[in-house]
């Protein structure tokens, strides 16, 4: 389907192709086996300018724009759903920074981040305060010029690998939700440790780690937006790192259907190649049908926020659901075009499973999704 | 330091077709691709930029669709692309290219060095470098691996041999071929893509250049292409089990059947 994509973005989609097939496809099982952080493809995409993609251009970035952002994102996952996210994570750290910075934070950051010399990351996961962000323990108390955090972050994508970590913690716990606030914290300020690194079942390209905060004195210029505006911060950079997740499913759909297409074309059984079944037809014709309608919906819900449509969530969220959810099934179906094959780790489709399964569950699992998205139709019909 | 650049646009796949009338390629509906040799001379280039100053101009001689191989180079870091090209220059073979080329080199100006890859993945003759060098007049090193020391008035360069290599040191201006082992093509940037996009290409034409008319293209080439075939390929070999003796007999018997 032609997306009547600008010049630049077919210029942006086309560099992201090349760096995926050339950089990142050939390290991906070598990642995806050692855990290691990928910072030899993190260099490249910094020197390609792939992290000023989602940074305006008077900061050092090259624009700021969620559909760049998703193609990039989109192109990486294709060759690599773990790396990918090393670099959408980052996206993630960036962005309320880019919303809410003021202009001497955005100054001091968004630089090093758009050349790619530091990476981001985004705190809001605690043990007990998953899908349910009123949850949060963390706490910021404010002690002449500086707040003082205690408390204790898991599952922090990037987490120990990036440098500057955009954080919720609770100001005033008494307010609930409007108790929340938003912090700038830096790698190295005293008080702020990193636990355990997770052993996962996919993206295992990426860094997962626990962020521990020790009576951490931060400056309170590093205040994020304002006080009890923690959740205001998440949830709108969620609304705009969404379709980066949704594109991160996409890509993993796209890059399982494509390998499964190439395998069927050469397995041959009873005298001729797999491709020419039509039970095969089939399942390939809904896998490739139902990644055009994910791609419809990433790509409308990125050029709306482009446009500056100020409320998304529904659309945001219905993008990354049903792409999350297309990612899980084909990428299951790939395998099984790639029969007992598919099943081994010397083949590369089992990782697309593993790697599509997060989609499902991070920056708001689909039952979250889901309850957005009920929520919205039903009040919109109340109208 | 100013290094000019020569790449060549060649087909990207090996399965070229040839046109069986003039025995030339055919390039219509295959994708263009700068000679994956010559990425590394540009890489190189850009790298010894980024140390000493100056500037990289590319130049390439082919049709005008070889503007999109000059600014796939300016993406990478380059700073400027002349476009040899003219009918006058067409059917030229190595002989006859590297004196246009020389040519244009001369029009362009000043140099200190001129990088060229080893050889063009479509006609595997690697001449055109030397030859280069040859009409210029200044010394050249073939099969560049390592650039060890490099001065504005000299160079140490480390030339890959079948077996080791040996250390060269030549004065500049001076002509390299270089090898793949000598550096990794870096990927575009954005900015580059962008720049690249509106850079100005300098086409270059025998009206500029005024070349001795009997020196370029097809009339300038003393060699020709005759025919052009794929080789038949090599079919399994036979092998011969048994004690040596036994081998010995059987491999005598199959020569002389061979034979006769």
């Amino acid at each position: 389907m032609d997306y009547l994509l600008t010049d630049e973005q077919k210029m942006i989609k086309d560099l992201a192709h090349k760096i995926a097939e050339e950089k990142i496809r050939p390290v991906a099982a070598k990642y995806d086996i050692s855990e290691e952080y990928p910072w030899e493809v993190m260099k490249v995409l910094g020197e390609s300018d792939m992290f000023g993609l989602f940074i305006p251009e008077e900061y050092g970035g090259f624009a700021n724009s969620t559909m760049n952002l998703c193609l990039a994102t989109e192109e990486f996952s294709r060759a690599c759903g773990g790396i990918a996210v090393c670099y959408a994570a980052s996206a993630l750290g960036t962005i309320p920074i880019v919303l809410f910075g003021t202009d001497e934070q955005k100054k001091k950051y968004l630089p090093d981040l758009a050349s790619g010399k530091k990476i981001a990351a985004f705190g809001i996961t605690e043990p007990e305060a998953g899908s349910d962000a009123s949850g949060i323990k963390t706490t910021a108390v404010k002690v002449g010029d500086h707040y003082v955090l205690n408390g204790l972050k898991h599952f922090i994508t990037n987490g120990g690998d990036a440098e500057t970590y955009v954080v919720i913690a609770m100001t005033d716990k008494t307010k609930g939700a409007r108790g929340a606030t938003a912090f700038i914290v830096e790698k190295g300020t005293p008080g702020f440790t990193f636990g355990k690194k997770e052993d996962k079942f996919g993206i295992r390209a990426s860094s997962t780690r626990e962020l521990i905060f020790t009576d951490c004195k931060i400056p309170a210029a590093n205040l994020l937006a304002k006080e009890g505006m923690g959740f205001i911060v998440t949830m709108r950079t969620f609304d705009m790192s969404r379709p980066g997740v949704a594109a991160q499913a996409l890509g993993i759909a796209q890059g399982a259907m494509e390998l499964a297409v190439k395998y069927v074309k050469e397995r041959i059984q009873f005298g001729k190649p797999i491709s020419s079944f039509q039970g095969i037809q089939w399942m390939i014709a809904d896998m490739a049908t139902e990644i055009e309608a994910a791609r419809g919906l990433v790509y409308s819900t990125a050029r709306m926020l482009d446009a500056g449509v100020k409320d998304v969530s529904k659309e945001s969220a219905m993008a990354k659901m049903y792409a999350s959810d297309v990612a899980m099934k084909v990428s299951v179906d790939a395998l099984q075009l790639f029969g007992g094959y598919g099943y081994m780790k010397d083949y590369p489709i089992e990782k697309y499973v593993r790697d599509a399964k997060i989609t499902q569950i991070y920056e708001g699992t689909n039952q979250v999704q889901r309850g957005i998205i009920g929520l919205k139709v039903i009040k919109e019909m109340t109208k | 330091m100013n290094i000019i650049v020569c790449i060549k646009q060649v087909p990207e796949t090996t399965e070229v077709r040839i046109n069986p009338e003039t025995n030339t390629l055919m390039r219509e509906g295959v994708k263009s691709i700068i000679n994956p040799f010559d990425m590394y001379a540009i890489e190189e280039a850009i790298r010894l930029k980024e140390r000493f100053g100056g500037k990289v101009s590319i130049v390439t001689m082919g049709p005008p669709q070889a503007d999109s191989a000059l600014r796939e180079a300016i993406s990478m870091g380059a700073d400027e692309g002349f476009l040899v090209c003219d009918r006058a220059f067409a059917g030229s073979d190595t002989w006859a290219t590297s004196y246009t080329l020389a040519g244009a080199i001369k029009k362009i100006g000043a140099f200190d060095l001129i990088i060229c890859g080893k050889q063009a993945s479509d006609g595997d003759t690697a001449q055109v470098g030397p030859g280069i060098s040859t009409h210029l007049n200044i010394p050249q090193v073939t099969y560049v691996k390592k650039v060890e020391e490099a001065t504005d008035k000299s160079m140490r360069v480390e030339r890959m041999l079948e077996e080791g290599f040996e250390i060269i040191q030549t004065p500049l201006p001076a002509l390299l071929t270089v090898v793949k082992e000598i550096n990794e093509p870096r990927i575009p940037s954005l900015k580059g893509l962008m720049k690249a996009k509106s850079a100005k290409i300098t086409t270059l034409t025998q009206k500029e250049l005024e070349l001795d008319p009997q020196q370029i293209g097809l009339c300038g080439s003393p060699t020709q292409v005759v025919k052009i075939f794929t080789p038949t390929p090599r079919v399994g070999g036979q092998i011969l089990n048994g004690e040596i003796p036994d081998i010995a007999k059987q491999l005598v018997d199959l020569i002389k059947d061979e034979v006769n």
